[in-house]
């Protein structure tokens, strides 16, 4: 499709919305585009450490780099907080939301309301803010939505479910929005790592183990630039989710994943 | 002052103590993974976090980048290590003055990425590449030019350091200079290095100038060190497993950074990896001997001039990464003294004659001389003389009162050994050495320590 191959200019002059940029996968990305010499658009919960993370961005080598202070549970503030991005950027060809919260397993079991906060998070403001930038991209049949989902959303477990239901929920509207828009010269990647080593797992048990942040973003980076529909990173992770899916259900529910 | 015994004791008994990571306590290894010790690990990711990560938490803390440290300065048994290496950002910097600021837990291959593309280059750099920004400001390192440049700690402009009861201050020379000076070489006991601004050095080439030369004895290497005294770096190696008319024979290797406008593209990932921990007698004196007689003959001139890339120049080693494990499970003991002029050569004579002697050989041994920029730290190891770094596996039996001896034969001439590079020294011996430690015992953060220093002060405060 000839309007989506012009939609994303290869390199330094690209346009990029970053949705939780003090995420450890959504900072080792920008790090990545910075030094091709990106414009990026931040948005994080933290001002200190969104402003650690602009300015490492800047001094890497972004063309332009501009920061909103949002906490994105806040539904209602998405229409602004967006235009007020791609006002700023004067675009925009990538939307990169990485924002997330790994969320108390075991609290969410007795209460429902650290439940709905997981789901609120993960899912319904992550549906909130691609409801507006798939209508901006179909109105110009241009970009690309990159999405942070997980390996845990391929099937539900013990051990994570509550998270695993929000990014399996994330993970059934990407399918059905990339099939609406695929049409229009937009893409819709969904990007689902295994367990990476950051701030958000670093006090997992073996989380020394976990991937490489920064190997995870180069393919992450890759993806992008090749339109693909979907990345299990690091790559071994899309056999052993085909195996785990496969597993019949009267096994799995004994197994203690 | 009580003298602590120097350990003498196995090294199995002293592994055994490493905790189970099943207890929460993963055991942190230091470069020469002698001693090694549980401790609870606390990561840092930002500027803030310290020091809320570590409120509540009981038996001391102590900020830790890489573990390139060989003994255990870096260590804090049965404590919390705040291991700063995921707080790496750039924060600026300015291609006009050199100047580049960054998160303490940046490591120097990380500025080098930075850097060298752009043409600049770090100040200082010791021989690997991957220590923390912190981790060289706390240990005031220093490099092959420090007879030019001094210490790396000479070319800090500016750093923060957050204090455990939340207080933050700016340092420099000028604002807070006695914070300044004592956090330089203050083994990351004086608080938290959030961010530090250095002044990088302008380059045209990853190229050096490189020019090796054999030379036989001290006094050929104090010849050679005069003669060049105007090239940036200058390091020796030296074979310290021969005797008789090889005693002290070595190669003096010189460069500077490469005047012709070249290549600076950043450096490839190291692909070389050390598999596995090398069984206890692959180092004995007879494959130490042939190392050191290939490595004396790998140059097959007496002197050779080329151009070589920085990466084999500066860090030989890194080009594989776990190193270390070839000194098998037991580890080894790095030992590093700085002896001044008026006994410089006495003292290095007589102590590489101690280390023939004892027949048990170290792999490698640099040599070099200090230069008279003074150290901006108060407890700057460098001082003008000879230094000589020399490692050992560790053989139970023999490597510690070995290395006890040379410790006191430093001392008689007049030296000090570094802390970075030590796992044995007494406490008699580091007070000896720094009589101004209780300066640095008053700057302390009350909740932070290490083994270290618990060692050779014998304080470890109740938390």
């Amino acid at each position: 499709m000839s309007a989506s191959q012009s939609s994303v200019p290869a390199g330094g002059s690209r346009k990029i919305l970053v949705l939780g940029a003090t995420s450890g996968i959504a900072e080792a990305t920008c790090r990545l585009w910075a030094a091709q010499g990106a414009s990026l658009f931040l948005v994080a919960r933290n001002a200190d450490k969104l402003a650690a993370v602009a300015a490492d961005l800047k001094t890497r080598g972004a063309a332009y780099v501009d920061t909103a202070v949002a906490d994105l549970d806040d539904v209602t503030q998405h229409p602004a907080l967006l235009a007020h991005a791609i006002n700023s950027l004067t675009g925009m060809d990538i939307a990169y939301l990485a924002h997330g919260i790994l969320g108390d397993q075991a609290r969410a079991e007795q209460e429902f309301a650290t439940a709905a906060q997981i789901l609120h998070t993960n899912f319904v403001s992550v549906v909130s803010l691609l409801t507006w930038l798939a209508n901006f991209c179909v109105q110009r049949h241009s970009g690309v939505l990159a999405v942070i989902s997980s390996v845990a959303g391929d099937r539900g477990r013990k051990s994570n479910y509550l998270y695993g239901s929000s990014k399996a929920g994330l993970t059934a509207f990407l399918d059905g929005l990339r099939n609406r828009v695929d049409r229009e010269g937009v893409t819709v990647l969904n990007i689902k790592p295994g367990p990476v080593k950051t701030a958000m797992t670093a006090s997992m048990a073996g989380s020394e183990k976990f991937a490489d942040v920064n190997k995870v973003a180069q393919s992450i980076v890759k993806a992008i630039d090749s339109r693909a529909d979907e990345l299990y990173v690091p790559f071994v992770w899309g056999p052993i989710m085909f195996v785990i899916r496969h597993i019949p259900e009267r096994i799995f529910k004994k197994l203690n994943l | 002052m009580p003298a602590t015994a120097a350990p003498t004791a196995a090294p199995d008994r002293v592994t055994s103590e490493a905790s189970n990571p099943a207890d929460g306590k993963i055991p942190f290894e230091s470069w020469g993974r002698y001693p090694r010790y549980g401790a609870n690990i606390v990561p840092m990711h930002w500027q803030q976090d310290f020091p809320a990560n570590i409120a509540g938490l009981h038996n001391g803390a102590l900020p830790v980048g890489m573990g390139r440290s060989y003994g255990d300065s870096c260590l804090l048994k049965d404590g919390n290590l705040v291991v700063t290496t995921g707080m790496n950002r750039l924060l600026a910097f300015d291609p006009a003055t050199g100047i580049l600021t960054a998160e303490a837990g940046l490591t120097l291959a990380q500025i080098l990425d930075f850097a060298v593309p752009r043409g600049f280059f770090l100040p200082v750099t010791p021989g690997t590449k991957y220590v923390t920004l912190g981790g060289a400001i706390a240990n005031d390192i220093h490099g092959k030019n420090h007879h030019i440049a001094g210490t790396f700690g000479n070319h800090v402009t500016r750093f923060e350091l957050v204090r455990s009861d939340g207080s933050r201050r700016v340092c420099s020379p000028t604002q807070d200079p006695d914070w300044f000076r004592a956090t330089i070489g203050g083994l990351g006991l004086t608080g938290m290095i959030t961010w530090a601004e250095i002044k990088l050095r302008p380059i045209v080439s990853r190229l050096i100038d490189y020019e090796g030369i054999q030379f036989h004895g001290i006094d050929e290497f104090l010849e050679l060190t005069e003669q060049y005294k105007d090239v940036e770096y200058t390091v020796s190696w030296i074979d310290c497993a021969s005797t008789g008319a090889n005693f002290a024979r070595g190669v003096f290797m010189a460069g500077d950074h490469a005047q012709v406008p070249g290549e600076l593209t950043p450096s490839p990932e190291p692909k070389l990896v050390f598999p596995f921990e090398a069984p206890g007698f692959a180092l004995n004196h007879t494959t130490v001997s042939m190392f050191n007689t290939v490595f004396f003959h790998k140059q097959l001139k007496p002197h050779v001039k080329t151009l070589q890339d920085y990466e084999p120049f500066f860090y030989p080693l890194d080009k594989v990464l776990h190193w270390n494990r070839m000194y098998g499970k037991s580890g080894l003991l790095q030992f590093q003294y700085a002896i001044p002029w008026e006994t410089a050569r006495e003292g290095t004579i007589r102590i590489l004659t101690e280390v023939a002697k004892s027949g048990l050989a170290s792999f490698l041994a640099v040599l070099k001389a200090f230069g008279d920029v003074p150290s901006p730290g108060l407890m700057s190891f460098p001082q003008p003389g000879i230094t000589l770094a020399l490692d050992f596996p560790i053989k139970a039996g023999l490597t510690f009162p070995l290395v006890e001896r040379l410790a006191d034969m430093t001392l008689d001439f007049g030296g000090r050994l570094y802390p970075a590079k030590d796992a044995a020294m007494t406490a008699a011996q580091f007070q000896a050495f720094y009589p101004q430690w209780e300066q640095l015992a008053r700057f302390r953060d009350p909740v932070l320590t290490s083994s270290f220093w618990e060692r050779v002060t014998g304080d470890r405060p109740v938390l």
